[in-house]
């Protein structure tokens, strides 16, 4: 096990390092930054001086080293735009993307795990094959179109819910089922994979041969073990939702992490682009190596 | 890439929007029962400081924070006094003012001479990073005379000054932003206006009230509406929907299809009008962004010239009350003529043969850069397109595209200039044609035309040299001047609003029904 989880962490670490390497080429792709630091109107006399004050003069692997150390301070400079320091722009933004992620994913799970089940249970009949649909469905749908959708039922039409913004609980009804309806046909395939692959093992019929109600077999012997990968499916979806909620923030006007990256790229406020980037990256290696040691942690037969 | 499947979805998802908007529907809550007034717009300044944005959104919080010197009535269009009471010119390069009494910041702090100073003088140094430079560089210093009274010392002679004293020239409030520096004034903006603002949120808007002391016998009037928010949303779908559900009051620039639709709807009220704001290309006439740019050739200018139908755009595209200019500035500015301009009508075979002449029968590959409405840049590619130019389209937000243009690295812009509602001929040509940092052309010719235009004391003089200057820049192609705006408003019917072409919606002055 030890050996696995050393594995596990030195590729996480190489993937970490790699994507560390690629956002901070982002920004040196993006031109010449003492100019874009110093702003439109700057003479060339300011420019070098800010060339010299950021170290922009110096080769391309000790600029690196040297922001890398900020990076994991959190340093990550100021927003071109804002003309603030980026963390605090990512301080303010990130809660919002993460509620919206445990919500919409809260969503996903409370909808996908029941509909897996009854799809294995009634295999082959008429409500598998729904259940199927409505996963299909989720997969093909873009999101934008999907939260639209939304907005025209429930808010235009129904009234119930409003349309953007993110003031209260109400707000965040819409996009998480927009956002968590994306993680649900994975989570409901799964679920039905292992429902049916448990219900067929030998323990399922021993209890069944035991006489205990269908029920309590279903609920605490079976779902109980098909559930397992689902958790760490599960850690990776959410990794999934908080990059995916890009779109979905921009339809619903949530001013999240996601609404953030996509201004920031209109308004080419790179500092910006490149710390949402490293940020999100690093959180969902972190789920996946989570999601791995999970995993084999539960399944002996993974650590092999 | 997402930007893109969602344009090419948005129209009929948006028409499937619009259609069940008009369905039967519970009344919305309006602003009125809580005496909010909720407006929207897409884009968020960068900076709330007037002197420190060039967005259209920081335009319209500026007229209502701020007050300004001397206030130009829109209806009558004189001036009258503001915050300064009285105005000589003692020589055309000296204005001397005096200033009102008993007037205060939202702060408390009473207002007087040095805030005048302060401000302009402030805005004039290099460290203040101003990005309005074109409304403030005329001045060269200005001075404390006594306790009431201040003079503005002039660069040349500049008879525009007024009209700018009028418009984009607030004034700030001196002791306190010594005291917190540009970056808390930009979170905390204080002003004498007739709203003061209690929250710049950082990606979300700005909140304002009525502010209490607001100074009697104004011009403008204390505000009606108890508190006025600014929302950013920047999704044109949920904007129309928020609008309908009574969520928002008050949107603008809806697309004129949607508008025709939005009339429909029983609680929205939807006005049209033509703006001051001119669309227009900017080609890269010295070849910076390439060095053996086509655009360097007036003929290719021309041809290009040519080959858009500005007609057929302003009857089937902008609609409301949109005009094709043909000279480079808003055609009620003063000084902004097209008598004697040259003309381009739409000829595509004659683009086609100018290209040929020019070296390029088979057109060319180019980019075109471009902030706003999308659909009228993509008509201008598709006529492009139709003589052989086949142009890049490379959409940003404005502040973006703006940084881009004067580094020298957009070959083509589409450009869009509401002149910070500036009713004179130097709010427009002047930015783009007198060698500033707007300038692409920097033509020796047209500069000293400009030039000579706005420091003439002589009106006449004035139309005579700008008229000058226009001419050159037509029968040259350095622009090519689209047509004006015009804008689609939508509000609650609960709102009594009136809109000005100066595409300043003053909130101060909306009222309940």
């Amino acid at each position: 096990m030890l050996r696995f989880m050393i594995q596990r962490s030195l590729v996480a670490l190489a993937v970490a390092v790699t994507v560390s390497v690629a956002s901070f080429l982002l920004l040196h792709l993006s031109g010449d930054l003492a100019t874009a630091i110093a702003g439109p109107e700057a003479t060339s006399v300011q420019v070098e001086a800010i060339r010299v004050q950021y170290g922009l003069n110096q080769p391309l692997l000790a600029q690196f080293v040297a922001w890398a150390g900020r990076a994991i301070q959190l340093d990550f400079g100021n927003s071109f735009y804002f003309r603030e320091r980026v963390i605090d722009l990512l301080a303010a933004r990130l809660p919002i993307t993460l509620f919206l992620g445990v919500v919409a994913l809260a969503v996903a799970l409370f909808v996908a795990i029941p509909l897996g089940v009854l799809a294995a249970v009634k295999r082959d009949t008429w409500i598998d094959r729904a259940a199927l649909s409505v996963s299909v469905l989720g997969q093909a749908m873009p999101s934008f179109w999907f939260g639209l959708t939304l907005i025209m039922i429930f808010s235009v039409n129904l009234r119930w819910l409003p349309v953007s913004g993110n003031t209260t609980w109400k707000h965040y009804v819409l996009p998480a089922v927009a956002l968590g309806y994306y993680a649900m046909p994975a989570v409901m395939r799964l679920t039905r994979n292992g429902m049916l692959e448990v219900l067929a093992s030998d323990y399922v019929r021993t209890a069944r041969a035991k006489g205990l109600p269908p029920r309590k077999i279903l609920i605490r012997h079976a779902l109980r073990n098909a559930v397992i990968p689902v958790i760490a499916l599960a850690a990776v979806q959410f990794g999934f939702m908080l990059g995916g909620s890009i779109v979905i923030e921009a339809v619903f006007s949530l001013q999240g992490l996601g609404q953030l990256a996509w201004e920031s790229i209109a308004r080419n406020d790179f500092p910006v682009v490149q710390a949402i980037v490293l940020v999100l990256a690093m959180i969902y290696i972190a789920l996946t190596l989570a999601a791995d040691l999970l995993n084999a942690a539960l399944d002996p037969r993974l650590r092999q | 890439m997402a930007n893109g499947t969602r344009a090419r979805h948005g129209s009929a998802l948006r028409a499937a929007l619009t259609l069940l908007m008009l369905a039967p529907s519970a009344p919305a809550f309006a602003g009125k029962a809580n005496d909010t007034l909720v407006y929207a717009s897409d884009t968020e300044p960068e900076n709330v400081s007037p002197y420190h944005n060039s967005a259209r959104e920081g335009v319209i919080l500026a007229r209502n924070v701020w007050d300004t010197l001397i206030y130009r009535d829109p209806k009558t269009g004189t001036y009258q006094p503001m915050l300064a009471t009285a105005w000589t010119w003692i020589d055309p390069v000296t204005l001397e003012l005096t200033l009102r009494e008993g007037v205060t910041f939202h702060n408390g702090d009473a207002f007087g001479p040095e805030d005048v100073a302060f401000t302009f003088n402030y805005v004039l140094t290099p460290d203040a990073r101003t990005v309005t430079k074109q409304n403030v560089d005329w001045m060269k210093s200005t001075e404390v005379v006594d306790a009431h009274t201040v003079r503005i010392h002039l660069k040349t002679a500049f008879p525009a000054a007024l009209e700018y004293l009028a418009g984009p020239t607030p004034i700030f409030p001196a002791a306190y932003f010594k005291k917190v520096g540009l970056d808390g004034f930009a979170k905390a903006p204080v002003g004498t206006g007739p709203y003061r603002v209690t929250a710049v949120e950082n990606g979300r808007g700005v909140k304002m009230e009525r502010f209490a002391k607001y100074w009697p016998g104004s011009p403008i009037g204390s505000a009606k509406i108890g508190k006025l928010e600014f929302r950013v949303i920047p999704d044109a779908d949920s904007r129309m929907a928020e609008l309908v559900t009574g969520g928002i009051d008050w949107i603008w620039r809806v697309p004129s299809d949607q508008a025709d639709q939005l009339k429909a709807a029983p609680n929205v009220t939807v006005l049209s009008a033509e703006t001051m704001r001119v669309g227009f290309l900017q080609f890269d006439t010295l070849g910076r962004a390439a060095a053996n740019s086509p655009l360097k050739d007036a003929r290719v200018r021309q041809a290009i010239s040519y080959a858009i139908d500005r007609k057929a755009m302003v009857d089937n595209l902008v609609r409301g009350g949109s005009r094709v200019m043909n000279a480079a500035c808003f055609i009620d500015q003063f000084g902004c003529t097209d008598e004697g301009v040259p003309r381009y009508a739409y000829d595509p075979a004659k683009a086609k043969a100018l290209l040929k002449e020019a070296g390029y029968p088979d057109g060319f590959e180019i980019d075109l850069g471009a902030y706003r409405e999308r659909d009228y840049a993509e008509a201008v590619i598709g006529y492009l397109r139709a003589v052989g130019i086949k142009a890049r389209l490379n959409y940003l937000r404005y502040a973006a595209l703006r940084d881009l243009i004067r580094g020298g690295k957009v070959s083509i812009a589409f450009q869009t200039w509401g002149s910070f509602s500036v009713l004179d001929v130097s709010a427009f040509t002047g930015v783009y044609f007198r060698g500033g940092d707007e300038d692409l052309t920097k033509d020796p010719e047209t500069i000293a035309a400009l030039q000579a235009g706005d420091g003439a004391t002589d009106p006449a003089v004035r139309k005579v040299k700008y008229a000058e200057a226009l001419t050159r820049i037509a029968g040259q192609a350095y622009a090519l001047p689209l047509f004006s705006y015009s804008t689609n408003y939508a509000f609650t019917s609960d709102l009594t609003f009136t809109a000005q072409p100066d595409e300043l919606p003053r909130f101060y002055a909306a009222q309940w029904k």
